[in-house]
Order: C-alpha cells, then sequence, then structure tokens
C-alpha cells in the first residue's frame, strides 16, 4: 500500500469496483518515488475542489496493477507513474510520468469539468 | 480582478468587498515556497503570532519529498521525505501558517512599504516583509523533443524508470555525479549505455567517474551535445553535435536519461532582487536580499552545499531576522506617530 492520503486501491476487484461505481475516476498508479509522489501530492490538494471526481492511487510493483500496466493506453509508457483517468467506466485519458498540478486541473477540467458544473 | 475593476468603476458595496478581501489576504509575512526552507521559516514565524502566507507552487515539500529517505536529518533515525514534509506542513499549519497551492506567481511588488504578490489567477497578497523559499528543479536539456518524449522514453529518474529499458540501448547525458552514478546503475537494465558530455572532462569525483569508465556496457561521447530528440509513436534515438567540429550524428537508442544538475527557481525574481550569474539569490549573513524587508532561504540562495537541514538552518535565520525587523520598523512608526 503506498504511503499517501488518498484512497488506496490493492486489488483489481477493486479498481473494478472504484470506476464502475463512480462516474470521474483519476488513479496514479506508482511507486512512492521522486515522479510518482508529485502526482500524489497535486491529487491530495485537488480532492477538495474536485468533488465530483473519486482520486486513488495503486501500488505499480503489485501484479493486480496489470489492469493499469497492461492497459492499450499504456502503451508506449516508459516512465512512472501511469496516471488515468475514467468516466462511467472507460478510460478518457491517460499519462506517463510526472506532471504539475496545472497539466492535471487541465485533464480534470477538459474531462470531468470544473467544480461539479 | 473583478473585484478591482469594480472597485475602479466607483461601486460602493465593490468597494467595501475589495477591502474586506485585502484584510483577509494581509498578513505580516507571506514565505514563496513550501519546501523545508518555507515550511521552517512559516514554523517560526507563526510561533512568533505572526500572520504568515506559504505560497507554494506544486508540492508543498519541495524537493524533499523526492528524498526516498532520509537518514541524516539529526534527531530523526530515518524517515521518508515524504513524511517529513507532512509533519513539517502540519507542525506549520498548527501554529497558525495558511499555505496555499497555487498554479503561478503574475506579478511581484517587493521594493515598497506594502509588499504584494500576485498569483496566477488573479488572487492580491499583501505584507510587510516576504522570505524568498522558492527552491530548485531539476535542469531541463530545452531541445526539441524533450517534452514530447518525456515519460515515452525521456526520463529523469533512473529508479523509477530503469527496468523500462531493460536489454534496451539508452543515451545518459550528463557528467557530475549524478549522471555517471545513475548511468551506472542503469547497467543493472541497459543492454548499452552512451554518456553524452559537452566537456571534455567529468565534474563528478574520481570514484564516479573510475566507476563509470570500468564498466562494459558504458561509452562515451564528449564534447557532444544533443540537438533533437527524434520519433514518432515511439522513441528513435537523439542528435548529437559535436561542439568542435559542429559535425552531426543520430543515436539510435530506445530512452535518454537526463541528469544535467539544478537550478533555481529564480525566474520570477529577476530584475526585482539581486542574482548572481547562476539566477541564485544574493544573501547576507542574516538572509537579507538587496531588499529592505525581504529575506530568502533555501535552494534558491547563492551557496556551495544544499540539504534539507541546510535549508532548515537558513530558514530559522531569515524567519527570526524577518520577525526582528519587523518588530524594528514598527517600533519606528510608534516612536514617529509620537
Amino acid at each position: 500500500m503506498l504511503q499517501t492520503n488518498l484512497t488506496h486501491v490493492t486489488t483489481a476487484d477493486e479498481w473494478k469496483k472504484i470506476i464502475e461505481e463512480n462516474e470521474n475516476v483519476m488513479i496514479c498508479c506508482g511507486r512512492m518515488g521522486p515522479m510518482c509522489i508529485p502526482v500524489y501530492g497535486v491529487m491530495e490538494d485537488l480532492e477538495e475542489e474536485y468533488k465530483h471526481v473519486k482520486f486513488a492511487d495503486m501500488p505499480f510493483d503489485s501484479p493486480e496493477a496489470h489492469v493499469i500496466r497492461n492497459a492499450p493506453e499504456a502503451r508506449g509508457f516508459m516512465g512512472l507513474p501511469f496516471t488515468f483517468y475514467y468516466k462511467n467506466g472507460k478510460v478518457v485519458k491517460a499519462t506517463s510520468s510526472i506532471q504539475n498540478e496545472q497539466q492535471v486541473r487541465s485533464i480534470l477540467n477538459d474531462q470531468f469539468g470544473k467544480n461539479n458544473q | 480582478m473583478l473585484v478591482i475593476r469594480a472597485l475602479w468603476l466607483g461601486n460602493q458595496p465593490a468597494r467595501i468587498l475589495y477591502f474586506i478581501t485585502m484584510e483577509n489576504n494581509r498578513f505580516d509575512v507571506i514565505v514563496l515556497g513550501g519546501g523545508p526552507a518555507g515550511l521552517t521559516a512559516a514554523i517560526y514565524l507563526s510561533r512568533a503570532r505572526l500572520r504568515t502566507l506559504v505560497l507554494n507552487i506544486g508540492t508543498a515539500g519541495g524537493q524533499m519529498v523526492l528524498t526516498h529517505e532520509v537518514a541524516n536529518y539529526p534527531g530523526v533515525e530515518s524517515v521518508s521525505g515524504y513524511t517529513l514534509s507532512n509533519t513539517m506542513k502540519k507542525q506549520a499549519k498548527s501554529f497558525g501558517s495558511v499555505i496555499k497551492n497555487i498554479a503561478s506567481i503574475q506579478q511581484l511588488t517587493l521594493n515598497g512599504d506594502v509588499k504584494q504578490v500576485v498569483t496566477g489567477d488573479g488572487t492580491v497578497y499583501e505584507s510587510d516583509a516576504v522570505i524568498l523559499a522558492t527552491g530548485g528543479r531539476s535542469r531541463e536539456l530545452g531541445v526539441e523533443g524533450e517534452r514530447q518524449f518525456k515519460g515515452k522514453g525521456i526520463s529523469y529518474c533512473a529508479t523509477c524508470d530503469g527496468e523500462f529499458f531493460t536489454d534496451k540501448e539508452i543515451i545518459v547525458i550528463g557528467g557530475g555525479n549524478s549522471a555517471l552514478e545513475e548511468a551506472v546503475s542503469l547497467t543493472k537494465y541497459a543492454s548499452h549505455i552512451t554518456i553524452v558530455h559537452q566537456f571534455d572532462y567529468f565534474q563528478a569525483f574520481e570514484y564516479a567517474i573510475e566507476e563509470a569508465k570500468q564498466n562494459t556496457k558504458i561509452s562515451f561521447k564528449l564534447n557532444s551535445v544533443i540537438s533533437k530528440f527524434q520519433g514518432g509513436e515511439s522513441f528513435d534515438g537523439a542528435y548529437i553535435k559535436d561542439v568542435n567540429t559542429g559535425e552531426e550524428s543520430f543515436i539510435k537508442s530506445s530512452g535518454a536519461f537526463i541528469f544535467i544538475g539544478y537550478q533555481p527557481n529564480t525566474e520570477v525574481l529577476k530584475g526585482i532582487v539581486e542574482l548572481n550569474k547562476w539566477g541564485e539569490i544574493v544573501v547576507d549573513s542574516e538572509m537579507k536580499t538587496s531588499l529592505d524587508g525581504v529575506f530568502a532561504a533555501g535552494d534558491a540562495i547563492a551557496k556551495r552545499y544544499r540539504q534539507i537541514t541546510t535549508s532548515v538552518g537558513e530558514a530559522t535565520v531569515a524567519a527570526l531576522a524577518t520577525a526582528g525587523w519587523l518588530h524594528e520598523q514598527r517600533r519606528k512608526k510608534v516612536s514617529l506617530a509620537h
């Protein structure tokens, strides 16, 4: 389990449940490393503001994380973390490597809208 | 911004709203940056009952959060940088500091009695004093293709992304300790590594140079710079230019790791406070900058050693000096009034 204040997804079943039960979901699949931690930090900061989005993390090294690691949208990804955005259970955006707050905000606004509007 | 425009139009309710807003956005001290320096300054300032605002771009904790294990912080046996950052943040908040994450700074006015910070969204914050603790970040090459292939071939972290390049040929760019040490660590995964460096010598310590030279998986391209990263759907390699002859060649590779040092986050301070030729903030022994009421600490200042402990120490001095300076300014105002 990752040491963040986000919702933790540890199994493929939990991943399926979270993307099916929430309309908008952002999952950051990574480690406690230099490229991943800033993304978790951004997510923790934005969680309060984007109440209509479910924010979660998933440990990259868990065999269960194959649902993200081996997803077609992750083809060509060669940098941690793999960050996936789901709407109604479908991937709408995926990024590889570190992202700053502006980049994450931009995707959240484009895909899910601002502040539950 | 809307509030300010309405004020100019002479709108009375807006005028009242403006003053309420400014009252809430008025602090004794604004700290720019939420790394170990910024958070330490906030702890000391808020404990001294000074209204303190920390404006932070990115994740609070700065580069400290990126440290997997901090084992040399006195009094703490071993802790992750992430945990230490969260503890510092909680401490600062518990003493009353306000910590806000912002996307950018639009305007800085630091030369008057009232210091003003306008953030990217147009919000105006004011204070009597400012501590600059803007820290630093990994330096980017700034060449074509670098951003396009970030995470898809280009990386700044060997421990994070090394395994994606198992049995592949890669490039490492840089000539300092990080570049050479990380190149050696990447040989666990990569089949071959070409180190590209702009000089004909390395800046790294001798042991790191020797270790890299003795590794049969590593070869060197010295006096060379990257001119462009190339690829389509995937990364194909890099064009390198010989700095002496200008001759350009292409190195086919599956990825490139860039380790060319750190740069201070001081772009927004250019022309406002004195910076040295490397863009670092010039301070005196009390962490005073070239401007009255403006202090600085941490990795953005001109100094030789960059450690969490050095940032914490400098920030302590900066906060105490700021508190003393504010006290003196207020005492002068009172004596003038009498």
